[in-house]
């Protein structure tokens, strides 16, 4: 059996931030496992702008930001199978991955990095009621066909979900020469940023149903009919008010799920993000295994993931040079009043060492909000926002120092001006 | 008055733009650059694919180096669509010289080995 270090499953943004982190941090003993023919993961068919504002300071489309990292990864000789799939994690932390030329490999690693991303909720999972014609991929899948391998799915195309490949592949879609006829979303709000509102959607004068869904779909052997309506606050479909649209395409951007498949076997608990529970250390129930990126819980910008890999990345190393304790003082963090989720779920307050950073979402949008973060009863920081959305992605660093150590329990709570 | 979102981060600024062309609610100062220049003259960077002859991929992606005008972005796929270039191909290598003469190059976002 061979062994390393450092093995990092997956080697998209997350994978490679974190191997580079772990390597300027003195670790050597590396090996990312990555299941495609290239370095880079879904940035790959991202090909529009936007990544890169935070960490390089400038507007990268998906392919330029990868190129960044999978150079950087070359030239400090970090070790990675390319075309390798991971089939299993042990308890004791023995990685088993296959590929065509090696066979089934089996690696002892001291730590693991999971790093896999995530994958989209599909036709299945949202369960569309009427026929079950082809004609109906989810967003990242036509951004697949057209991006990399120059097919255009259909021309005359409707979208379910206002999540930002859906928003993405609007824009794209119209640009190629199909027609767009319009985006659904269950919700009151939109699930994508502003931005790609603007950008891929009023800028070609295509309409955003909120709190509409589709009733039926219609298509004997390919998609002819998408008909959708209102729903009211029950999510229950409002009488009267069905729209039909004759398309040939139906694009589900209806969310992301963690790809967490090789912790299920594990005595790693799942937290309501649908990814691993963390500590401060991105560690997880097992000492030494740990998650970042979307695998953890899905994010909006790349940059964050970036950031959120060298926390793993720090983890890990700090864990393989015997500094990760895990005694003395525990929190528990919970998510209070208007919070879906926070990570990190767990913080050994001793083994932080400056800064400790949370990450949450709001469950729906507020105006002039104010979030707090409590330690038992006393609030440790306050933060006033003029708005916050489901889908950005607040950050909040906290000084160390901060806490007191007098309670058990951390809260992220906000709470609207009256 | 005008309102407006601002597209140049993630971020998402909720501008408001006077008469006179005065910029609010920005929080960092390109904001009022891209209301200013949304009001009188919109532009948009274009990012798309082109053909590439190449054993490794069927599509090479590419940006305009620079935001094209608005009303040019259509235009300019007619152009990008009958483009083919052959591999090997560097990032920032210009793809279409100049387009239409405005100064603007439509360069790979991709390398591309063979």
């Amino acid at each position: 059996m061979i062994k390393k270090r450092l093995v990092i499953i997956g080697g998209g943004s997350a994978g490679m931030a974190a191997a580079i982190k772990a390597y300027e941090l003195g670790e050597r003993d590396i090996l990312i496992i990555e299941k495609n023919n290239y370095l880079g993961g879904i940035l790959n068919q991202c090909i529009h702008n936007g990544f890169g504002l935070h960490e390089f300071k400038e507007e990268l489309t998906g392919p330029e930001f990868m190129s960044r990292f999978s150079k950087k990864v070359d030239e400090l000789g970090i070790e990675y199978r390319l075309n390798s799939n991971v089939l299993n994690i042990s308890d004791d932390k023995v990685v088993t991955y296959t590929n065509s030329k090696e066979g089934v490999v089996e690696v002892k690693a001291d730590a693991i990095i999971l790093s896999a991303g995530c994958y989209e909720r599909n036709a299945g999972a949202i369960q569309i009621p009427g026929d079950r014609p082809s004609g109906v991929y989810t967003a990242g899948q036509a951004q697949l066909f057209v991006n990399c391998y120059g097919y255009l799915v259909g021309k005359r195309v409707f979208i379910l979900g206002s999540g930002d490949i859906g928003l993405i592949m609007a824009r794209r879609m119209t640009l190629e020469g199909a027609k767009v006829l319009g985006v659904a979303e269950l919700m009151p709000y939109s699930a994508g940023l502003n931005r790609n509102i603007v950008q891929c959607l009023k800028d070609f004068d295509i309409p955003l149903y909120l709190s509409h869904t589709v009733k039926k779909i219609e298509g004997k052997s390919h998609l002819e009919k998408v008909t959708i309506a209102k729903v009211d606050e029950k999510m229950n479909f409002i009488e009267g008010t069905e729209m039909s649209f004759d398309v040939d395409t139906l694009l589900l951007s209806v969310g992301l799920l963690p790809n967490v498949d090789l912790f299920n076997k594990l005595p790693i608990r799942i937290s309501r993000t649908r990814g691993a529970v963390v500590n401060q250390a991105m560690e997880s129930d097992i000492r030494g295994i740990f998650a970042c990126g979307n695998v953890l819980h899905v994010h909006d910008l790349v940059d964050y993931v970036v950031e959120e890999a060298r926390e793993a990345a720090e983890g890990a190393v700090q864990y393989l040079n015997g500094e990760l304790k895990h005694e003395g003082h525990v929190y528990e963090v919970s998510p209070g009043n208007g919070i879906g989720y926070v990570v990190p779920q767990l913080v050994y307050i001793d083994d932080v060492k400056e800064k400790l950073s949370f990450k949450f979402r709001v469950r729906k949008p507020f105006k002039d909000v104010t979030i707090y973060i409590k330690e038992g009863e006393k609030v440790i920081k306050k933060l006033f926002k003029p708005a916050i959305i489901p889908s950005e992605m607040e950050i909040v660093k906290l000084d160390k120092s901060l806490f007191s150590k007098e309670a058990n329990e951390i809260s992220v709570y906000v709470e609207e001006k009256k | 008055m005008k309102e407006l979102i601002c597209i140049i981060c993630p971020r998402g600024c909720h501008l408001t733009v006077d008469d006179e062309l005065n910029v609010s609610g920005n929080t960092c100062p390109r904001g009022a650059v891209y209301a200013k220049q949304e009001l009188t003259h919109p532009t948009r960077t274009l990012t798309s694919t082109v053909r590439v002859v190449s054993e490794l991929e069927a599509m090479l992606p590419v940006k305009s180096n620079k935001p094209l005008p608005k009303e040019k972005i259509f235009e300019a796929m007619e152009v990008i669509n009958k483009t083919c270039v052959k591999a090997p191909i560097k990032i920032g290598d210009v793809v279409i010289k100049n387009i239409f003469g405005l100064d603007v190059d439509i360069v790979a976002t991709k390398n591309i080995l063979r």
